[in-house]
């Protein structure tokens, strides 16, 4: 994948962390210097159903904000795979929680990653952190992001109020950008 | 100061806040509540007054009454809430109040939908209420433009004594981009005097009386009169616009808000295609920048709105015929896609007349 710019749309349920998922690939850009906006999906899907964002990220100015076609799909469960797999432009990424998604990416023009996000996030105790330990994963498989970037992006985007919050979410990064997919 | 990522809802009330606002009336509703709820957590810390209206009828009149005193006050709503405003603003404008009025538009008629819109244009720019009277309207396309416009908009409101709206849509009020604020906030106390405020002077002076009911016919005739020469100084002062690759472009798409940065995408389409096109936005709706828009010597124009077309309206009075002018738009909450409009300027490329493919 090209890293310049990056369309990115995560998508899963509302309560799984997108849209903080999403500022965090933000300002994870913005340590690089580079322009950015983030959209989020508005509206009753706030309240507990399918909820995504686009993340936009590029060397140059931004135009549109809406990522209509993504080159990166950050998806999160199986409902939300299917709304998205096929807008993502041929060459594009997928990378996919396979915790909740029990099925294959069948489209052979993107290259599709999994990692079983959810499961990781039990296992290392840390409730809600799917969400960052995906990003992790897939700033390292595509080389959308530095981990210098990530972790400086979730110092600034983890509330003053809420320090306690930082060392887990840079523990779920860390796990992330070191997971490897097991061979098949 | 480092930028930081923020809402374009909550950009809109941070720079009022800076800029010296120091009231604000509201009522929530989708997609700009965000506007509010930022208020009411900041506002207090401010020392103003953060208030939530029963209804936006009761909000607009709270801003008639905050303004006649002097205030720098403002609301925002989004469509239905702003139809419920409009008696209000009216009397604003027949009284002369500056204030600051914010429309994120969502579809519409009626209740509608939430998603993003612009069909309000006509509303804001033709017909915020009854009477012969006009607003400044200021439609941002990036929330960093959003925080360099608030000031300006409050400012010329006191200078003029004309209400300024915002006109925005919804993924604008949603939107996250990195945002710097001016170092030196306004400070509310050191803004120009407002002699004509109704604040009661003390008994040294008789009480100014702000009124818009005159029922001689000339003494009104004479207020509208004098109303519409600020109008005329005013549309010597303002006018905004930003053109993008215009200087040799043969199709010349026309957009504010959201809708201009899909079409400027386009634009960059289309240039990549060698379709000489370009990108004309105004950031002023009212007064709308018909002369820069009227010097564009392209084959052809295309008005692109979240709308049925409502701004192409004031794009045919800039061209004035000179040039065939085309309108593509989507509506009810959908948002126009970067290759239905490229679709569009490749067929105006081929045929600039366009022969009955306007929708």
């Amino acid at each position: 994948m090209c890293n310049d710019p990056i369309q990115l749309l995560l998508a899963g349920f509302g309560g799984q962390g997108i849209l903080f998922a999403g500022k965090a690939a933000a300002y994870a850009g913005m340590a690089e210097e580079k322009n950015v906006t983030w959209l989020p999906s508005y509206g009753p899907e706030m309240r507990g159903g399918t909820a995504n964002c686009s993340v936009c990220v590029s060397k140059a100015a931004i135009s549109c904000p809406i990522v209509f076609e993504p080159n990166l799909l950050v998806v999160m469960n199986q409902p939300s795979f299917h709304a998205f797999v096929e807008k993502v432009v041929p060459g594009g990424v997928v990378v996919m929680n396979s915790s909740l998604i029990k099925e294959d990416c069948l489209r052979p023009d993107v290259t599709a990653y999994a990692i079983p996000a959810t499961e990781l996030a039990e296992q290392n105790d840390l409730p809600g952190l799917a969400n960052i330990i995906m990003l992790g994963y897939a700033a390292q498989v595509t080389g959308a992001f530095g981990l210098g970037s990530l972790q400086a992006a979730l110092g600034r985007c983890v509330p003053l109020s809420k320090q306690q919050l930082l060392e887990p979410n840079l523990h779920a990064v860390q796990i992330g950008w070191t997971y490897k997919e097991p061979a098949e | 100061m480092e930028p930081i990522l923020m809402k374009g809802n909550e950009v809109l009330a941070q720079a009022a806040i800076f800029a010296g606002c120091r009231q604000y009336f509201g009522y929530p509703i989708t997609p700009q509540t965000e506007i509010a709820a930022y208020m009411s957590r900041q506002m207090p810390k401010a020392g103003g007054v953060y208030l939530q209206a029963e209804s936006e009828v009761a909000a607009i009149n709270m801003v008639l009454g905050a303004g006649a005193a002097g205030g720098r006050a403002m609301t925002s709503t989004s469509s239905p809430g702003l139809s419920l405003m409009t008696e209000g603003i009216s009397y604003i404008a027949g009284m002369d109040i500056p204030c600051l009025i914010v429309n994120v538009q969502r579809g519409g008629p009626g209740l509608g939908g939430i998603q993003p819109s612009q069909a309000d244009y006509w509303q804001a720019t033709r017909a915020l209420g009854h009477g012969d009277f006009h607003v400044m309207v200021f439609a941002p396309s990036s929330v960093q433009e959003i925080a360099d416009l608030v000031p300006r908009a409050f400012d010329l409101a006191d200078q003029y004594r004309v209400p300024a709206m915002f006109l925005m849509d919804g993924s604008l009020g949603q939107m996250m981009e990195p945002v710097a604020f001016p170092d030196k906030p306004a400070d509310p106390g050191a803004l120009p005097e407002k002699p004509w405020a109704a604040v009661g002077n003390g008994g040294k002076r008789p009480n100014n009386i702000l009124n818009s009911l005159m029922l001689k016919a000339p003494v009104l005739e004479a207020s509208v009169l004098e109303r519409f020469d600020r109008y005329e100084a005013i549309k010597q002062e303002l006018c905004e616009y930003e053109a993008y690759r215009t200087g040799d472009a043969q199709i010349v798409l026309v957009a504010y808000g959201t809708t201009a940065r899909i079409a400027k995408s386009v634009v960059d389409e289309a240039r990549k295609e060698g379709i000489k096109a370009g990108l004309f936005r105004p950031v002023t709706l009212w007064p709308y920048p018909y002369e820069p828009l009227s010097r564009l010597s392209a084959r052809c124009f295309l008005a692109v709105e979240m709308s049925m077309g409502q701004m192409v309206e004031d794009v045919r009075l800039a061209v004035n015929g000179r040039a065939p002018v085309h309108f593509y738009g989507r509506t009810g909450g959908m948002i126009p896609r970067p290759n239905e409009v490229l679709e569009r300027v490749r067929a105006l490329a081929k045929d600039p007349s366009g022969k009955g493919a306007d929708r």
